[in-house]
């Protein structure tokens, strides 16, 4: 009969003590798995992500310089040589007006949802109906601004474009938003109270400073998406061959539109262009990141 | 006084700048007995409610100014809950209601007309866990000031010092209030959230189970921060630590729990309300002599 151990001395006895792990075979065999499925997994996510870059990279960096940046579009897809102008005069100018448009009222959204609707019917109401428009393809969008802007003003402009946009982004930016203002402690808002400030006081000196970088990080997310989009921009705000600063009158064109056409051309001139505007556009939407990752981070706590 | 006596509120009186010398006992015991008999609070019949469940039943007291209050009590037993009454902090609660008669020097602080903003001006309160903002140290300090009027960096960075005086804090933190408030320590953030509270100039300070979170010598050197700020508030605080509330206040109300037969439910109930030396020398009720000589909570 084998002794059962009873007490520290008895147990010290029967084993060498020893701090090491002590693993079975089975135990070993899954942490190998589960170490060779995280490992694999990550690759797989990462690595179309480095080919994606890297291929833009080098091809784009062949045609991409100054300009290639400022000249206007050739007429004729076949012709060789710069540039891409125009479409980043598009691009800065539409993404801009409709990150002006869908965030301030993304933020308010999010503010009324989170600090003072909080469960109630019309909260619930525009919660709901914000994850429905989350779904919403993008060209339905752009058919949507063009049936009711485009159609009605008789002409394809930059601002329709800057519309379909906003819509886009507006739904990223009030979630995103609310769940951040959701990760800030409800005693926070209790002790600006009981100093005796009133709720929007509250909400505009405590919450949304606290919340700022994560309202941020939403905010960039929804550029980068609006950034991209190609199939409302091609409805609703035409094409055009030089730069067009106005935004409300005659058509425009964005660099991911140029990518669109360019790419789907046979001459190798198009298609060089094509990557340009591809890499331009990375390198635009990550500048942008950057900024704003750096002004929030001038804003919040040191 | 910061008010007239029919409730109008005054703009209150800058206190000028103090030394660091705490009150000495014969400042203390100078502040005129007249004051310390005046009510500033005078509670009849309060029962606090949570949707249906009555959490406190029919309270009755008054709390005296330039003097230190306790609510003690085992848990559970609505000492916070009537705190809260006191700056109307309950009306942030979904489905709270109050009923009875709180009085503030004579207005009804339930009143149709009274503006909660308002009445949390003039009564403070201090939470169980520091909640500083995620500011600087001036910015949290200066937030009630800057709510109030204030604008200027100077008479700004003169009530910055003070309070943090009041709240002996000062000397820490001098040379660095424009550093993070979530820099410092437990016990630090507690002093800071109390300077934050008296840099508005309130006539009263609720204190919520202040020291709970903190070591001994940290509550030690908030205990005599009380001790020295009580003849410019009146302070009223809830504690779960006896020898706390024996050591520091004046006056010590009693709470705990009563189980209804018919319904099973909990509900607080004021057992006794007396000046605190006769309540642990020679308390009139067993229950609240079970609990002071530790026979139970």
């Amino acid at each position: 009969m084998t002794t059962v151990p009873i007490g520290a001395d008895d147990l010290a006895a029967a084993t060498e003590v020893t701090l090491e792990a002590n693993l079975t075979p089975r135990r070993r065999v899954t942490n190998v798995v589960a170490t060779v499925a995280m490992v694999g997994s990550f690759a797989v996510a990462a690595i179309p992500l480095a080919l994606i870059i890297g291929y833009v990279f080098v091809k784009g960096g062949q045609v991409v310089d100054l300009a290639f940046l400022t000249e206007s579009i050739p007429n004729s897809y076949r012709r060789v040589g710069p540039g891409m102008g125009p479409a980043v005069v598009g691009t800065a100018l539409i993404t801009a007006a409709a990150s002006a448009l869908s965030i301030p009222l993304g933020v308010l959204g999010a503010i009324y949802l989170n600090e003072y609707g909080k469960q109630n019917r019309l909260a619930r109401t525009i919660r709901f109906m914000t994850d429905v428009m989350t779904g919403v393809p993008s060209v339905v969008m752009g058919v949507f601004i063009y049936v009711v802007w485009v159609l009605r003003f008789k002409e394809q402009t930059g601002f329709a474009g800057a519309l379909a946009l906003a819509c886009l982004m507006l739904p990223i930016v009030v979630r995103t938003t609310e769940e951040m203002l959701r990760l800030v402690p409800d005693e926070l808002r209790l002790a600006s109270l009981a100093l005796g400030a009133r709720q929007w006081r509250t909400t505009l000196t405590v919450v949304l400073p606290a919340a700022l970088p994560g309202i941020t990080s939403g905010a960039m997310l929804a550029v980068a998406r609006a950034a991209g989009e190609t199939a409302p921009i091609m409805l609703v705000t035409g094409l055009t061959y030089h730069a067009n600063w106005n935004l409300f009158e005659g058509n425009n064109t964005t660099l991911a539109s140029q990518i669109f056409r360019n790419a789907g051309q046979p001459y190798e001139a198009a298609q060089l262009r094509a990557y340009g505007a591809a890499f331009t556009l990375i390198l635009l939407v990550f500048g942008c990141t950057l900024l704003a990752r750096l002004i929030s981070r001038r804003f919040s706590i040191k | 006084m910061t008010h007239e006596e029919d409730g109008t509120p005054m703009t209150p009186i800058p206190t000028p700048a103090t030394t660091d010398a705490p009150a000495t006992a014969a400042a203390v015991g100078a502040a005129p007995a007249a004051a310390r008999d005046r009510v500033v609070f005078d509670v009849r019949d309060l029962s606090v409610f949570y949707g249906e469940y009555k959490a406190v039943r029919d309270v009755n007291l008054d709390v005296h100014q330039n003097e230190i209050t306790a609510f003690i009590g085992p848990s559970g037993c609505g000492k916070s809950t009537v705190l809260r009454c006191f700056n109307r902090m309950n009306d942030v609660i979904p489905g709270a209601r109050v009923e009875g008669d709180l009085r503030y020097h004579g207005i009804d602080v339930y009143g149709p007309k009274v503006e909660p903003v308002e009445v949390r001006r003039r009564i403070g309160m201090v939470f169980q866990k520091p909640n500083p903002f995620p500011k600087s140290i001036f910015d949290n300090v200066a937030y009630g000031p800057r709510i109030a009027g204030t604008k200027n960096r100077g008479e700004l960075t003169e009530i910055v010092e003070r309070s943090l005086r009041q709240a002996a804090l000062w000397d820490e933190v001098k040379d660095r209030l424009d550093r993070s408030a979530l820099g410092l320590s437990g016990g630090q953030q507690q002093r800071l959230c109390i300077a934050r509270a008296v840099a508005v100039n309130p006539e009263v300070l609720l204190m919520d189970e202040p020291c709970s979170a903190l070591d001994p010598i940290a509550t030690g050197r908030i205990e005599d921060l009380m001790e020295n700020i009580k003849d410019r508030y009146t302070i009223i605080i809830v504690t779960h630590n006896m020898q706390q509330a024996a050591r520091v206040s004046d006056r010590c109300a009693f709470f705990t729990t009563e189980v209804s037969e018919v319904s099973d439910t909990r509900t607080g109930v004021l057992v006794e309300y007396d000046a605190t030396d006769q309540m642990f020398s020679n308390p009139s009720d067993e229950r609240t002599e079970n609990y002071v000589t530790g026979r139970f909570g």
